[in-house]
């Protein structure tokens, strides 16, 4: 295979790759506060790419999206005031099946507000039909974009667990729930902060994503598929490892397309998946003595 | 005891007397089952605004042999599990005269047996051919012939001299089919297939395909499929850097799928039914004035562009009205023959010429070949 197609190939695993791993981190953070997988994820990043497509007809594009992440934390934030918070000593079950709920009311809500009609988010550079050129092979810039926002998402949420005193109370309650309280922290609060901030992350990639693979109102789901197989192949809750899985599981398809048919793209990166399980069942960057700890 | 003997019998007697009653002077329940959610919704939407606009001036101009028309309409989702149970419904409990649907190839295929089974009238606004050939006797369908769309495609390819094609399709019944008359026209139009890809319906991506077209180096690109990802096609294939032509099938006749490509929509090039152009046809044209009223309607009432999927419901339902009026009763087996025999009959589709051996009655003059210009649907050149 000549160069520029091997570099054409690897810029084409990163775009899927980008995608995958900006629709992984969303799930880490909830994971990481409460334990359980929001199965509503995919319909945060939908209902935040349908919010921004619609304001962007009326309102400049950046404040469109701001206006539809902070929309999409107050849809967050209201899931878990309706839905979890009155909950005593919910079982991992129990928290799974209403998340599979609210993601279902929340497909038909958007299906109500909006329609079924596919749209699309302008680009954030150029148009739909500019590529930047690389050594004789193309990427599009949107994907760029979506490579550049995910490092910045990992980059702010690494600093803000680490060096905040919100976001280490949110470490804290990750840790060991009963000691947070103890300590004086409001681990109820806590829960409600990550549904808003995994909503805002799931909005923000959703806007992000658009101009890419489109927004409709049923699509969140075999988004949200995606990006749980990346968030498990990385090892659940480190959204650094989600990136770096995302990136490598779009280059695996990608480079599987070029050898095989593309009907068996989904077979090589399901049968990638449960070999690493067997081998790393952490994933490929997760410790299994820490999520050991873990409930779920 | 003998009053109770009485009233069984006159219940039995009012039973008998209300049967044949009810049969002629009841409404005329037509079914219909769309995907008006889920992948398809792009056609089935569309089909289900027009069949309630439809149901809604026929019964407000009297109805059909001065009968109400009752339209229960099914969202199947495009599911053919959905469907299957849905037909049964209608055929068993609701005793419909007629189905209009399913919208997709796939869902046609698993409900043509059981319309066949229960002689059940079926108007499929699916496009595979293989849902009239073989001919099932009381299965018919509007939409134009995959294979017609594919002649089109090939005539223009091989005018241009680009014989060394990619081709592209979605994983699904139409995709599936359109890809098998691609494969079965070529060698008679000297067109040679490079390579041949199924993607999922679902699919958000396609630019690890195109890569694979790409490094082929086709001359152009045929997709065939009639979901969103007809859009992620044209954007993915200009974000390669790739300036063969693509061409599309028929499935693309919705401005929805030209709005999210956006520029990327520019030259495409599909064949397709004349509902999206009818503003440059011809005065005299046989189709002009029913597509342009057609259009007037659909697009005051729902406030949206009208496509050619509701077209094909439209299809369906004049079709089926035009049966009953001339069959001069709601009698199934009648209003089939009325079908069978329906020659010269003007829809959005084409001209209709149903007979025996043919229960779609279109031919290649219902195509015209359209491109986009300018974020719009032209006549193509």
């Amino acid at each position: 295979m000549p160069f520029d197609q091997i570099l054409q190939y690897f810029l084409a695993g990163i775009t899927e790759g980008a995608i995958y791993a900006v629709i992984a981190i969303g799930f880490n953070i909830i994971y990481n506060t409460t334990g359980i997988i929001n199965f509503a994820q995919g319909e945060f990043l939908v209902l935040g790419g349908m919010i921004a497509v619609t304001l962007s007809a009326i309102l400049p594009l950046p404040l469109a999206i701001v206006l539809a992440v902070a929309a999409t934390m107050a849809v967050g934030a209201l899931v878990d005031l309706v839905f979890i918070r009155w909950l005593a000593s919910p079982s991992v079950l129990r928290l799974v099946v209403i998340t599979i709920g609210v993601s279902i009311l929340l497909r038909e809500g958007m299906l109500h507000v909006w329609d079924e009609k596919v749209r699309a988010l302008r680009n954030f550079t150029g148009s739909e039909i500019s590529s930047v050129r690389l050594l004789g092979a193309y990427i599009a810039p949107q994907a760029l974009w979506v490579l550049g926002i995910a490092a910045v998402i990992v980059v702010a949420l690494a600093l803000f667990f680490r060096f905040t005193l919100m976001g280490r109370a949110m470490r804290a309650c990750a840790a060991n729930r009963t000691a947070a309280r103890l300590c004086g922290i409001n681990t109820r609060w806590m829960v409600t902060l990550s549904f808003c901030l995994s909503a805002g992350i799931g909005a923000l990639a959703g806007c992000a994503l658009s101009p890419l693979t489109q927004t409709q109102y049923d699509m969140g789901a075999p988004l949200a598929i995606k990006g749980f197989t990346v968030a498990i192949l990385g090892g659940l809750g480190n959204s650094m490892a989600a990136v770096a899985a995302g990136l490598i599981l779009g280059l695996l398809e990608v480079f599987s397309i070029s050898l095989l048919p593309l009907a068996y793209k989904d077979a090589v990166s399901l049968a990638v998946l449960l070999i690493v399980l067997f081998l790393r069942p952490g994933g490929l960057f997760g410790r299994l003595e820490a999520q050991r700890l873990k409930e779920f | 005891m003998r009053t109770s003997a009485t009233r069984i019998v006159l219940a039995f007697a009012f039973v008998l007397a209300a049967l044949p009653l009810a049969a002629q002077t009841g409404t005329i329940k037509i079914g219909a089952i769309l995907g008006v959610t889920g992948p398809a919704s792009n056609l089935g939407a569309p089909e289900a605004k027009t069949l309630e606009m439809l149901v809604e001036q026929t019964n407000a101009t009297g109805g059909l042999l001065g009968r109400k028309v009752e339209l229960i309409l099914k969202d199947s989702g495009a599911s053919p599990e959905k469907a299957i149970s849905f037909a049964r419904q209608l055929i068993e409990e609701e005793q419909v005269l007629a189905i209009i649907g399913p919208s997709t190839s796939g869902e046609s295929m698993k409900v043509k047996d059981i319309c066949e089974e229960s002689q059940a009238i079926l108007l499929s606004c699916a496009a595979a051919e293989t849902i009239v050939k073989p001919v099932a006797k009381w299965v018919f369908k509007t939409p134009q012939n995959d294979s017609f769309a594919v002649i089109w495609i090939y005539r223009y390819l091989k005018e241009r001299g680009l014989t060394k094609i990619g081709v592209v399709a979605s994983n699904t019944g139409f995709g599936n089919g359109g890809k098998a008359q691609l494969e079965k026209y070529a060698p008679e139009y000297g067109i040679e297939i490079l390579i041949a890809e199924v993607y999922d319906k679902e699919a958000t991506d396609l630019t690890g395909v195109l890569t694979k077209l790409k490094a082929k180096e086709v001359q152009a690109v045929v997709n065939w499929s009639i979901e969103p990802a007809q859009s992620l096609v044209a954007k993915n294939l200009r974000q390669l850097g790739m300036t063969a032509p693509l061409l599309q099938s028929h499935g693309f006749g919705n401005i929805k799928y030209v709005e999210a490509a956006g520029q990327a929509a520019e030259g495409i090039i599909f064949p397709c039914g004349r509902l999206l152009v009818s503003g440059v046809l011809p005065a005299g044209h046989p189709q002009k004035r029913l597509l342009e009223n057609y259009k007037k309607q659909y697009e005051t009432r729902f406030k949206e562009d009208v496509s050619t999927f509701g077209g094909h419901a439209y299809d369906a339902f004049t079709i089926l009205a035009e049966a009953i009026k001339r069959a001069g009763s709601a009698d199934k087996a009648k209003v089939r023959d009325a079908i069978e025999n329906l020659k010269g009959f003007a829809g959005t589709a084409g001209i209709f010429n149903f007979s025996a051996a043919d229960h779609n009655g279109l031919d290649l003059s219902s195509f015209e070949m359209l491109t986009v210009k300018n974020g719009k649907f032209a006549l193509l050149q």
